[in-house]
């Protein structure tokens, strides 16, 4: 069955489910322990910090290990917020862009229920954040500036990168963070982050396992933590650390960037095929977002004249998994606020679907897609004429 | 004469074994029953929940646990489950009007709008574009056919359950691709078959009031939405006996909630939006030979004028003989006011079918 919503997650990397085994099994000690089971757990976790410092461009002890990339982006954005604000209560202004993932956004809203001053930073048609309304919006009272890398939903990578060299002057109080959980699969992450204080990514969009994420938090970054108790991950993420969920994740960031750049062309390559059967076959298909800045792995399209809701049922039902704006707890589909921040108009964006690649696509998948997406846009527009 | 045969599964023409069917899941039990009966009787049954009302409490992401009941139940049977949100329509063709319809004084009934405009109207409309010609849902009423062919709506089988009267705005084309499993059963039926079958709704309780209203009860509700308008309230001779702070609360026929004292029971008699006034009287004050009515609908061939018929004006009960004149319903004897903008159900009065529905007229 072509599964075309990578974006949403992966199937795990063999390796990475090689690697977990053992730890889900003869090596079950906790690592914060004294005895030998406790000493080989505690290699293996400190082993898999290493990997991923490696590859995020990081040290080891700027590697935190989370539950999930919803938590990192909790941690990041309230953490830093409240650690600004306790050391200078006029530093109280958090900045995000208006495409944010919800984790960020909730966040956001949390803290200004707490009192912080939240400014929403619009976006252009492109699926690019306005830069220079960004620059605008900073000054010294700036605590957090919260920029996504890679956007969920239509795929567009964001100037994080000029965002850091604004800050050292404009905002000098203000501590960096990019959600880069849809990132690591695509763009050399520790490049486009070597200027970022926080950083969350999350396994399972890349083969590694659900449930383990990672926020790397740059020495000396003010931040105070949001579940405490045993101190583990530097006091930053109390709580015994899923060693084999660490190690799977380590494992597949570890094999995601060996073969970044044969997935990358791969996939585009996939992609590109796809876009362009899907234009020639489906009428006044359009593309969200500008297809020159986006990652490989993402299709984002609006197609005039049906339901993005009645066509993934369609596809599901042929046996094509695709998605529409980002997945939701009860499975409905949200009307898309990315898309609305955007400004892509209301007909259009009802109409929107992502077709998400991955490490594990195949072109049999784009020849099965290219049956069926015209097929059932076919079938959905005969049966509303 | 019309025979009238039971609706027995697979012996309906409606019903090649294997036919495609959309059941609407609510996630409560009468719904959890219709579908796993769906697929004992061999049907391709695939499941849907509507999502249709979020409010501006949502978070914006959806995580109503009665879903949760509905996929899980789903997922028990074997069948396909999926979301459809149709908030947007719910609030601009359920709830809109019913705001409106209470700060104009009238009565709506939005179980019955649903039915119409959600689903019988845009989940016919998504069941035609999915490829299903069959919808079904867990209303206790009974779709039969005639020996012509035509599809009859009846009563459910268990009287103090029957829902027939939120279905009598159906037409024609609906009821042909609509069926009813649990209106065969009563409700002790249904929870039996919900225990055989270990579903996870058997003992749920069941939902009374308007779904969309939660905490506040209607007036919270209505005046969170419209400004009230305080007015007077005036007995039938048109002297003041007291103020009240909206319209929206009152209802015609209605005893409690009238804060008026009074030696003898009082009940509302009128209420009138313009001049924010409400009449009260006793109740042989609220009689009335007859009834206006407006939206006339049939559910198969109008019935011919002067007919005798058994007149319905409220979801439960077993309504009152009348004649249908024109959009004029006279009752056979006087009968308590009826609010308008509520939904007279009309029944054949010797086999019972529902022959149609109107609107009380303002």
């Amino acid at each position: 069955m072509p599964y075309l919503d990578h974006a949403a997650t992966t199937p795990m990397r063999p390796e990475a489910v090689e690697a977990m085994l053992p730890f889900l099994t003869e090596s079950f000690g906790n690592p914060s322990g004294a005895h030998r089971y406790a000493q080989s757990a505690k290699t293996a976790l400190e082993n898999a910090r290493e990997t991923v410092a490696r590859v995020m461009g990081a040290e080891p002890d700027e590697v935190v290990f989370t539950g999930s990339g919803t938590e990192g982006d909790n941690l990041a954005v309230e953490g830093a917020a409240r650690a600004a604000r306790a050391q200078d209560p006029h530093c109280d202004r958090v900045l995000v862009s208006a495409f944010e993932h919800k984790a960020v956004l909730a966040a956001a809203h949390r803290l200004e229920a707490e009192g912080f001053r939240v400014t929403t930073i619009p976006v252009g048609s492109d699926g690019i954040v306005d830069l220079a309304a960004l620059a605008d919006a900073l000054d010294e009272r700036v605590a957090v500036v919260s920029l996504m890398l890679v956007n969920n939903e239509v795929g567009t990578i964001q100037p994080v990168a000029a965002v850091a060299e604004l800050l050292p002057e404009r905002a000098p109080r203000a501590v960096l963070h990019t959600d880069a959980v849809q990132a690591v699969p695509w763009i050399d992450v520790a490049r486009a982050t070597a200027r970022v204080a926080l950083v969350s990514i999350s396994g399972h969009k890349f083969g590694g396992p659900k449930g383990r994420g990672v926020l790397v938090v740059r020495r000396g970054t003010p931040i105070v933590p949001m579940i405490e108790g045993g101190g583990q991950e530097y006091g930053l993420r109390s709580g015994t650390q899923d060693v084999a969920g660490s190690v799977a994740l380590a494992t597949a960031i570890d094999v995601t960037a060996q073969r970044l750049p044969a997935e990358v062309a791969a996939a585009t390559a996939l992609r590109d095929r796809l876009y362009a059967g899907l234009a020639d076959a489906v009428p006044g298909l359009v593309v969200n977002g500008d297809p020159a800045r986006k990652v490989a792995g993402n299709l984002h399209v609006g197609i005039p004249g049906i339901e993005s809701e009645a066509l993934l049922v369609v596809l599901d039902r042929m046996g094509l998994a695709a998605a529409a704006g980002s997945s939701c707890s009860s499975g409905a589909t949200e009307p898309s606020y990315v898309l609305r921040a955007m400004g892509v108009d209301p007909s259009t964006a009802i109409g929107s679907i992502r077709l998400s690649l991955g490490y594990s696509s195949v072109p049999a998948d784009v020849d099965a897609a290219l049956e069926m997406i015209p097929a059932a846009v076919a079938q959905l527009r005969r049966a509303a004429a | 004469m019309t025979t009238v045969l039971p609706d027995t599964g697979a012996a309906d023409a409606r019903k090649p074994a294997g036919a495609p069917v959309l059941v609407m899941m609510s996630g409560g039990v009468d719904s959890s029953v219709a579908a796993a009966l769906l697929v004992e009787q061999g049907y391709a049954v695939t499941g849907v929940t509507l999502k249709l009302w979020g409010g501006e409490s949502d978070s914006g992401c959806c995580s109503v646990s009665d879903v949760e009941d509905a996929r899980r139940v789903a997922a028990q049977l074997g069948i396909d489950h999926y979301v459809f949100n149709f908030s947007d329509e719910f609030d601009a063709r359920v709830v809109d009007p019913y705001v409106d319809a209470y700060a104009n004084g009238r009565t709506p009934n939005p179980c019955v709008e649903c039915n119409r405009t959600v689903k019988f109207g845009r989940v016919l409309g998504r069941a035609d574009q999915l490829g299903f010609e069959l919808v079904a849902t867990g209303h206790h009423a009974r779709v039969v056919r005639d020996a012509t062919g035509c599809h009859e709506l009846h009563r459910g089988a268990d009287p103090a359950k029957d829902q027939s009267y939120v279905l009598a705005m159906l037409g024609p084309a609906e009821l042909a691709r609509t069926l009813l499993p649990v209106g065969e059963l009563t409700k002790a039926e249904v929870r039996e078959h919900a225990a055989r079958l270990g579903l996870r709704t058997a003992a749920k309780p069941e939902s009374m009031d308007v779904c969309f209203i939660t905490k506040g009860g209607r007036k919270g509700f209505l005046d969170a939405r419209t400004p009230a308008r305080p007015g007077s309230v005036v007995d039938t001779e048109g002297e003041v006996v007291g103020t009240h702070d909206g319209v929206a609360g009152f209802t015609v026929g209605q005893r409690r909630g009238v804060g008026v004292a009074a030696g003898e029971r009082r009940y509302v008699t009128d209420v009138d939006a313009t001049t924010a006034t409400v009449t009260l009287g006793r109740r042989a004050d609220l009689l009335r030979a007859e009834v206006d009515l407006e939206q006339l609908t049939w559910t198969g061939a109008p019935v011919p004028g002067d007919a005798a018929l058994v007149a319905q004006v409220r979801a439960h009960g077993a309504g009152a003989e009348a004649v249908l004149h024109g959009e004029v319903l006279r009752w056979a004897e006087p009968q308590p006011r009826v609010a308008p903008g509520q939904l007279v159900a009309l029944y054949d009065p010797v086999d019972g079918r529902v022959v149609g529905s109107a609107v009380v007229a303002a």
